[in-house]
């Protein structure tokens, strides 16, 4: 039975219906088989971040899912994430501070530092730095991204709701 | 890397995982959050011919206060251990020791029962369980087993499951009006594995120790209580006792060595913490207690 498997989900408001192998996972499966390609493997086993996507709300590592886990959840990426507005005021943050170089990395500490900007409106630099722990950048050094984090909160805050 | 090919089923009961472990035997691997079993398949470190998910079973879930014991679900996430208030009421070691695994997006996945069952010798939740002197409650095809935490680990990745038992629940007893925990570790960075850490629950009265317990990780090839405590149970505490009993304890210990830290690195790092523990456990007592 290492066939492929059917498997109905919802990615970015979408429902899919595919079938897919056991030994698929989450990141490759929305790269290869849906060509979202926002979601980055670096890795492979957990330790970088850039897979770092959204299941069922809370932010997991894609690398670390397989596909057919999946199914029945709703799956959110960068892409979704983009497409609908959520994280603009983060990405132009990002873009006015050089918190991104290569790049790589940008997709995965997006979906970690809007996961945070949910949970606190008032995030410290230390909370920012431990809630961005699991996320790797090999270019910037996390100060801009950090100043990034902490200005677009800062900029939420005196929004009106 | 990828890992290889392998078969996959989700299973509806206990019964039904239970039943596919004995019919697969050493081929199946169970499957719970994933933090560990998947990096190590992507690693090709393991093969597994058969996964059975067991993420679907609401029996394996759930925090519940029954008397005088605190019951944990296997499939407990992380996550749910951070943000639970039985947790931080009955047993806030866990609550402190839970932020020093891994990251947000691996603490939303992985499980208690993993983490037992997996028994990496620098992971936080098996000392915990073995300074709260928890019962791990195994689920086989005869019944449940009751084992004390003392005698669930065995060694590094080893445990007293059998290969057709599975973890379904923890047991603790519930902290008591005048029990203290501390929870410390070293790492090299926030969310790694502890170079040398210890998990702690003491009985302080009159300012000193009615009971001690406390577990050290990372420092053998499974936690450890150092036996060491019983050098402070039932006397007055001063500076010199204190000391005397860290050097008897690094004593006690041969550290591993490895790319993270040397033998006698880790040996002083235990100390240290061993020092820190007790007075800190000391200091709390005397501000929760009132007493001393
Ligand atoms: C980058 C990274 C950093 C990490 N850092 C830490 C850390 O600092 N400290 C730490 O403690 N952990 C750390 N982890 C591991 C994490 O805590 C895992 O969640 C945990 O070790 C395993 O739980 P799981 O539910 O994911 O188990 P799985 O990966 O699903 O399973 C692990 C093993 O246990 C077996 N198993 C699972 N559930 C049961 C059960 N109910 N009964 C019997 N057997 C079972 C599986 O067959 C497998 O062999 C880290 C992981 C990653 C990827
Ligand atoms: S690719 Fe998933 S954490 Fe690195
Ligand atoms: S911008 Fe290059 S890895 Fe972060």
């Amino acid at each position: 039975m290492t066939a492929p498997m059917p498997i109905s989900l919802e990615v970015n408001g979408e429902r899919v219906d595919l079938h897919v192998l056991p030994r698929v996972n989450l990141a490759d499966f929305l790269r290869e088989h849906l060509h979202l390609t926002g979601t980055h493997v670096g890795c492979e086993h957990g330790v970088c971040g850039a897979c770092t996507v959204r299941v069922n709300g809370e932010i997991v590592r894609a690398c670390l899912m397989l596909a057919v886990q999946v199914h029945g959840k709703t799956v959110q990426t960068i892409e979704g994430l983009s497409d609908s507005g959520e994280v603009a005021d983060l990405q132009s943050a990002f873009r006015e501070r050089n918190a991104l170089q290569c790049g790589y990395c940008t997709p995965g500490m997006l979906m970690a530092a809007e996961d945070l900007l949910k949970q606190q409106n008032e995030p410290s630099r230390e909370l920012i730095r431990e809630h961005l722990s699991g996320n790797y950048c090999r270019c910037t050094g996390y100060q801009a991204i950090v100043d990034a984090i902490e200005a677009t909160a800062h900029s939420r805050r005196g929004r009106p709701r | 890397m990828k890992a290889s090919a392998f078969d996959y089923a989700r299973v509806a009961s206990i019964h039904h995982a239970l039943e596919m472990l004995s019919l697969h035997g050493e081929q199946a691997k169970l499957l719970s959050g994933g933090q560990s079993l998947l990096p190590a398949m992507n690693l090709r470190l393991v093969s597994p011919q058969i996964l059975i998910d067991i993420g679907d079973l609401a029996e394996l879930r759930g925090i519940a206060v029954d008397s005088d014991v605190l019951r944990i679900g296997a499939l407990t996430r992380h996550v749910e251990l951070l943000t639970s208030h039985l947790v931080a009421a009955h047993a806030p070691l866990l609550s402190d020791a839970v932020k020093h695994i891994a990251h947000p997006a691996i603490r939303n996945r992985g499980t208690l029962g993993g983490s037992l069952a997996h028994a990496d010798p620098a992971a936080e939740l098996p000392a915990c369980m073995l300074a709260l002197n928890a019962t791990i409650i195994a689920c086989g095809r005869d019944g449940e087993r009751r084992i004390a935490a003392a005698e669930f680990f065995q060694g590094i990745y080893a445990t007293a499951l059998r290969p057709d038992e599975l973890l379904a629940a923890v047991e603790l007893p519930i902290a008591r009006q005048n029990s203290v925990d501390f929870f410390q570790e070293f790492a090299r960075r926030h969310g790694d594995y502890a170079l040398a850490g210890v998990a702690a629950r003491a009985s302080v009265a009159s300012g000193g120790f009615s009971k001690l317990r406390m577990a050290f990780f990372a420092i053998a090839d499974r936690p450890v209580l150092a036996n060491a405590a019983a050098k402070l149970l039932n006397v007055a505490i001063t500076p010199e006792l204190i000391a005397d009993a860290s050097v008897a304890f690094g004593n006690e210990l041969n550290p591993p060595e490895d790319q993270q830290a040397s033998s006698s690195m880790r040996r002083h790092l235990a100390s240290v913490l061993f020092r820190r523990c007790v007075e800190a456990l000391l200091a709390r007592g005397r501000l929760y207690g009132g007493a001393g």
